[in-house]
């Protein structure tokens, strides 16, 4: 699910549901920062609703998401590939993690 | 004396974290790391621990890449620690403070373990070995220690209060042994080693008396026996022997050349993302690879990959496979899969835009290298290419003759190359409803996009989970009607997405006219076992 939340494309915005058997553990979380990573945008993410975005960079923050199986992850992004870094990080999740190279 | 007495006094109590018996010298491993350093100025501390970081990482990145694998894949947890600095900069901050590096280092990550111990969940829980694996690595490091991996004599039995990954990796296995950890999780990464590797582990024993000499362990009862009498060593050989018998059997299973169903042979392939899928330790028991997706290969060196590398890697499956089938799929870029400089960006409805062959044969540039790469891996003449996302039998047909053109080059420059049998992939409904009009060797139904399409479902929207049901019945209708345009026209139709591996849509396969499943290498199993279990159809589709 993505969206422009504003007219003129800054911030992008989506969210999806965590999959993963056993929730956002070690091996997700590497993967989403490593992701995450590969894109210049400023990229954050909350789990379920909680007040706090924490840097999906910080594979030490994701972990402290402590993100359990269903729970709603949303991610935003500004910066100039942030559109295809939520789209990238959104199907990460849907797709469970998959061992796919990028 | 008191014989039982005595067994109790060394009998110990755990919990199995990989199952399998090992009978050798007791061996305690102490973890901690002693040692005192001088504390220098500021300055100083921040470039020591920059150092013992970096040499942490190293040493984990070089025991990653000789484990390589799943090994790999868990300490990259660590390495990915160690480039963190949100995980870092507060350590460093207290340092310039005035902290000394290795008491700042430390009651970081000891409050992060703590953290980790106090979770409820387990598998949070067990991380926190992965994190006192690299605290001991990095304070090692710091303190001046060796980091030299323990002597364990071959075979033996190794005992400690947690063993991090990284020192499980240290230890030579390769003769066997068993690991008994009085805490330790069957959730931690240490576990997960164990597993893949075969050696058994016993977690959570408690407290054990030191000073034995042999032990006896077995992994499946969750018990150790320390200098055990030779009574109890004849029990422990009885309890191996029986579980080695019924490990036979069940591996039998899959070692058994063919499914079959209602008296008709099932094949059953295997789906892998990349080469390395193949070292599963159950696809070698596969009838062949129904799907090699090639993705992997766009995201490599941040490029588009180039001939060579291609070919390699189709020709290590096909050598691989011998004279069995492999079906490789072009590039199925676009929709979910963005790759930049491949697909478009800022569509508005990826999954309905430019992907898999429509993109293809939009960049002729990138699609010649891959169609040479396979033309030449066509002369293994069990090669098979499928083109996904097809709509019409025109795009088949340019894919074709793209092809056609690329093998005619190739034998032109000298270059032995064929053209391999071609078919499609179907999970476009418009092709599913018109299969009789595409001019393929072959048919892969791609239930995943079909499902997706037919129920108007974006599959990677949670909220939609329920509704993009593969047993929905129209997507069931479109699977029948290519399982029997396949069967009038004697064209070979299977099914590689995600139902196809799940013991519950395998009746209603089947019942569908399907004789042919590609599974992830660990579904096979139980997609056999399933197979086994069904005595007559499950006529869904009837």
């Amino acid at each position: 699910m993505l969206e422009t939340s504003k007219p003129n494309g800054q911030i992008i915005s989506g969210s999806v549901q965590l999959v993963h058997a056993v929730g956002m553990h070690a091996r997700p979380a590497v993967k989403l920062t490593k992701l995450a990573k590969k894109f210049q945008a400023h990229i954050s993410i909350r789990a379920s609703d909680a007040a706090e975005w924490i840097n999906a960079k910080s594979v030490a923050k994701v972990m402290a998401l402590r993100a359990a199986r269903d729970s709603i992850i949303e991610i935003k992004a500004s910066g100039e590939d942030a559109e295809a870094a939520v789209a990238a990080l959104v199907d990460l999740v849907a797709t469970d993690f998959p061992d796919i190279g990028r | 004396m008191n014989m039982r007495a005595e067994i109790e006094r060394l009998a110990y109590g755990g919990k199995t974290a990989s199952i399998g018996f090992s009978h050798g010298p007791f061996v305690r491993v102490d973890t901690a790391p002693n040692g005192r350093r001088v504390i220098g100025a500021a300055k100083d501390e921040e470039l020591a621990l920059r150092a013992a970081l970096l040499s942490a990482g190293r040493q984990i990145a070089s025991l990653a890449n000789a484990a390589g694998g799943e090994a790999a894949q868990i300490l990259e947890f660590q390495v990915a620690l160690l480039d963190d600095d949100e995980f870092l900069d507060p350590i460093f901050v207290a340092i310039l403070a005035g902290m000394p590096a290795d008491a700042a280092w430390l009651s970081t990550l000891d409050a992060q373990i703590t953290d980790y111990n106090s979770e409820p969940d387990e598998y949070l829980r067990a991380r926190s070995s992965d994190l006192t694996d690299l605290r001991d690595r990095v304070l090692r490091t710091l303190r001046g220690g060796t980091n030299e991996a323990p002597k364990i004599p071959d075979g033996a039995v190794v005992c400690a209060d947690d063993l991090p990954p990284s020192q499980f990796l240290e230890i030579d296995w390769s003769n066997g042994g068993g690991l008994a950890l009085l805490r330790g999780s069957p959730t931690s990464h240490v576990a997960m080693l164990a597993r893949a590797r075969g050696i058994p582990m016993v977690v959570q024993l408690g407290s054990v008396s030191d000073g034995a000499q042999t032990a006896l362990l077995d992994g499946e009862g969750a018990t150790l026996e320390l200098d055990p009498t030779s009574a109890q060593i004849d029990l422990f050989e009885t309890r191996q022997e029986a579980h080695r018998k019924s490990r036979a059997a069940a591996r039998a299973i899959l070692r058994r050349p063919a499914a079959s169903w209602g008296g008709e042979k099932i094949r059953l392939l295997i789906n892998i993302q990349r080469v390395e899928d193949l070292e599963h330790a159950d696809a070698q028991y596969a009838d062949g690879i129904g799907l090699m997706r090639t993705e992997f290969l766009l995201g490599e060196q941040g490029r588009l990959p180039d001939e060579e590398t291609q070919y390699l890697a189709y020709d290590a499956v096909l050598r691989w496979a011998g004279q069995r089938p492999v079906t490789i799929r072009t590039f199925d870029a676009g929709g979910d899969k963005p790759v930049r400089g491949f697909t478009e960006d800022g569509e508005a409805n990826p999954f309905l835009g430019v992907r898999g062959l429509r993109l293809c044969l939009m960049r002729p540039d990138v699609f010649t290298v891959q169609l040479r790469a396979l033309a030449r891996a066509a002369i293994h003449q069990t090669l098979k290419v499928m083109f996904p996302m097809v709509t019409t039998p025109e795009e088949l047909d340019s894919a074709r003759k793209l092809f056609v053109d690329v093998v005619g080059r190739l034998q032109a420059e000298g270059i032995p190359a064929l053209l391999p049998e071609l078919g499609i992939m179907v999970e476009v409904p418009a092709a599913a409803l018109t299969i009789e009009r595409f001019k393929a060797s072959f048919f892969s139904i791609g239930s995943n996009d079909l499902a997706q399409y037919v129920t108007a479902c974006d599959r990677t929207n949670g909220s939609l989970a329920k509704l993009i049901d593969p047993l929905n019945p129209a997507v069931l209708q479109l699977i029948s009607r290519t399982a029997e345009y396949g069967k009038r026209a004697d064209i070979s139709v299977s099914v590689c997405g995600e139902m196809a591996g799940d013991p519950r849509c395998i009746p209603a396969l089947l019942s569908c006219g399907l004789r042919e499943l590609s599974v992830n290498p660990s579904a096979l199993a139980q997609v056999k076992e399933a197979i086994d279990g069904l005595s007559s159809g499950g006529g869904i589709c009837d």
